[in-house]
């Protein structure tokens, strides 16, 4: 049941992707909000950091993937 | 009717005036009006203004201060009870400038600089030495060096960075290449960033499994050389005549990551990310001062296996709800060869009070399986080949939310124009290990 759900939401994911509208400059004024970029916030950097060492994944952008500290 | 009449031969004045508030090179050389103005060329300023030169972007400042609680320490193998705590407090702060030019062909060229200063304190790093009398803190820096191009017409980039972190006990330097280019349309871009760490592990071990001095005695005097690297020649009478420090050994620890991701424009309120990362390790991936206890009460050193590969990915979206709420979501999947398998899912709702002020309320979750070599406190075997009991790799849950506040007033914060932004978030994790800690961060930006 996870697993398809999981497929789900990656297949409308894709089928969203593929069904995007061209936008003109002046419509992408929300696209352009600060609040909606596509990236951690700086003030997240080191939330970050303390996640990556007290968890076993990392990366794929929430994270980085090595570097760093011997924190015990 | 006659304060109308006035106000209008005052403003009629004011415009004959022709009081300009900026003015070009070319403007000046225009003859002078044959009319009385208050306007004075001032060549100077404006003919010396060039678009190319280097100039200070944007500066900004990160503060935060993290506390945390718990009670099995990886240091003392998982033990439950006040001689495993994990508690931790920790400090940080760090600087990034960016630098900003234009070269020849009007390529935007960004320099950052990066410096980062922490400074910890950690009970459990006391238990090192198996009294609890160790170093129980430290400080770690953590300069950063990154060089961006971004290609005018195409809106494409390419930059290479460099990285270095130094503590007491670990050293790592990094370097990195990025790239992205940008759809035909720029609604879409694909980006590319391979990455290497190349650690150095200070080889710190537990007091017990430090080997005692060794002693030679040739002739009238007596060498001690200790675990520490100290080399100490003493006299018959036990004066010390000479004393030298060893620096201690270190073991390598290397990292390769290739990190890729698209995003795209949906529509005029929607945008998507995708995010994969292929990582290896290699080297030494275990700490020396970790302990482990096996289940014949004795103790040893934690063992991992001297490789591993991990593959997160995952996905950002991010919607605009209506004229002042936005939903940020991200999902990540994890998986690697030593058995973990993970999920974290967040959602932070931005609630814009004003096109200046927001109030973003976040909640992340978190779950993870156990590594395959991980058992806890007393229930290795003696015969497991690789062993570890931090619960780092611990199956568990964990939770995370708290509210964050962002203001970036166009006359500036606080009304200081150069102050751009300011941001200021708290957080609440909770691990159900029993690990608990707050942070609280503050970000500040200057343009």
């Amino acid at each position: 049941m996870k697993r398809m759900i999981k497929i789900s939401a990656c297949l409308l994911l894709i089928i969203s992707a593929t069904s995007c509208v061209h936008l003109k400059e002046y419509q992408k004024s929300r696209l352009n909000d600060s609040e909606m970029a596509l990236t951690n916030r700086k003030v997240e950097k080191n939330e970050l950091n303390f996640q990556s060492y007290r968890e076993g994944a990392s990366g794929a952008n929430a994270g980085k993937t090595g570097g760093g500290c011997g924190c015990n | 009717m006659k304060k109308k009449f006035l106000s209008v031969i005052g403003f009629a004045i004011l415009c004959r005036f022709q009081v300009y508030a900026q003015i070009s090179k070319d403007t000046a050389n225009l003859p002078k009006p044959a009319y009385t103005s208050l306007y004075t060329p001032v060549g100077q300023d404006s003919t010396n203004y060039n678009p190319r030169a280097l100039r200070i972007d944007e500066i900004d400042l990160v503060s935060s201060y993290y506390r945390q609680t718990g009670d099995h320490s990886a240091v003392m193998g998982g033990m439950p009870g006040p001689t495993g705590t994990q508690n931790v407090t920790d400090f940080s702060n760090g600087l990034n400038l960016n630098l900003v030019w234009l070269n020849q062909a009007n390529n935007k060229n960004t320099l950052s600089l990066g410096l980062g200063y922490d400074h910890h304190s950690s009970a459990s790093a006391a238990y090192v030495a198996l009294n609890g009398g160790g170093k129980p803190g430290g400080t770690r820096i953590y300069p950063s060096l990154d060089w961006t191009v971004e290609n005018a017409k195409t809106g494409g980039t390419f930059g290479i960075g460099a990285y270095y972190s130094g503590e007491y006990n670990y050293k790592s330097k990094g370097i990195d290449f990025h790239w992205s280019t940008k759809t035909n349309d720029k609604s879409g871009e694909f980006g590319v960033k391979l990455q290497g760490y190349f650690d150095q592990v200070t080889l710190i071990y537990p007091s017990e499994f430090i080997p005692a001095p060794a002693v030679s005695q040739p002739g009238t005097t007596t060498t001690i050389t200790t675990a520490s690297g100290v080399v100490e020649t003493l006299s018959s009478g036990g004066q010390v005549i000479s004393s030298t420090k060893n620096s201690l050994p270190t073991s390598p620890r290397t990292t390769l990551t290739a990190a890729f991701s698209y995003s795209q424009q949906i529509n005029s309120r929607l945008q998507v990310m995708f995010l994969g990362d292929l990582v290896t390790q290699s080297g030494y991936l275990s700490l020396p001062f970790h302990r482990v206890y096996f289940n014949t009460g004795k103790d040893t050193i934690e063992k991992l296996p001297s490789s591993r590969f991990k593959l997160p990915v995952g996905v950002r979206l991010n919607y605009f709800l209506g004229d002042n709420i936005i939903l940020r979501t991200y999902y990540r999947y994890y998986i690697d060869n030593w058995g973990t398998r993970s999920n974290t899912a967040s959602i932070e709702i931005p609630y814009k009070v004003t096109p200046f002020f927001s109030i973003s309320p976040f909640y992340r979750y978190y779950d993870q399986t156990a590594a395959k070599y991980y058992a806890p406190y007393e229930q290795h075997s003696p015969t497991d080949t690789y062993y570890t009991s931090n619960e780092e790799y611990a199956k568990f849950n964990a939770g995370f939310y708290g509210v964050g506040f962002r203001i970036a007033p166009p006359a500036g914060v606080f009304g200081w124009h150069n102050f751009h932004e300011l941001e200021i978030r708290y957080g609440h994790y909770t691990q159900t290990t029993d690990l608990v800690s707050d942070v609280v961060s503050v970000s500040m930006g200057f343009k």
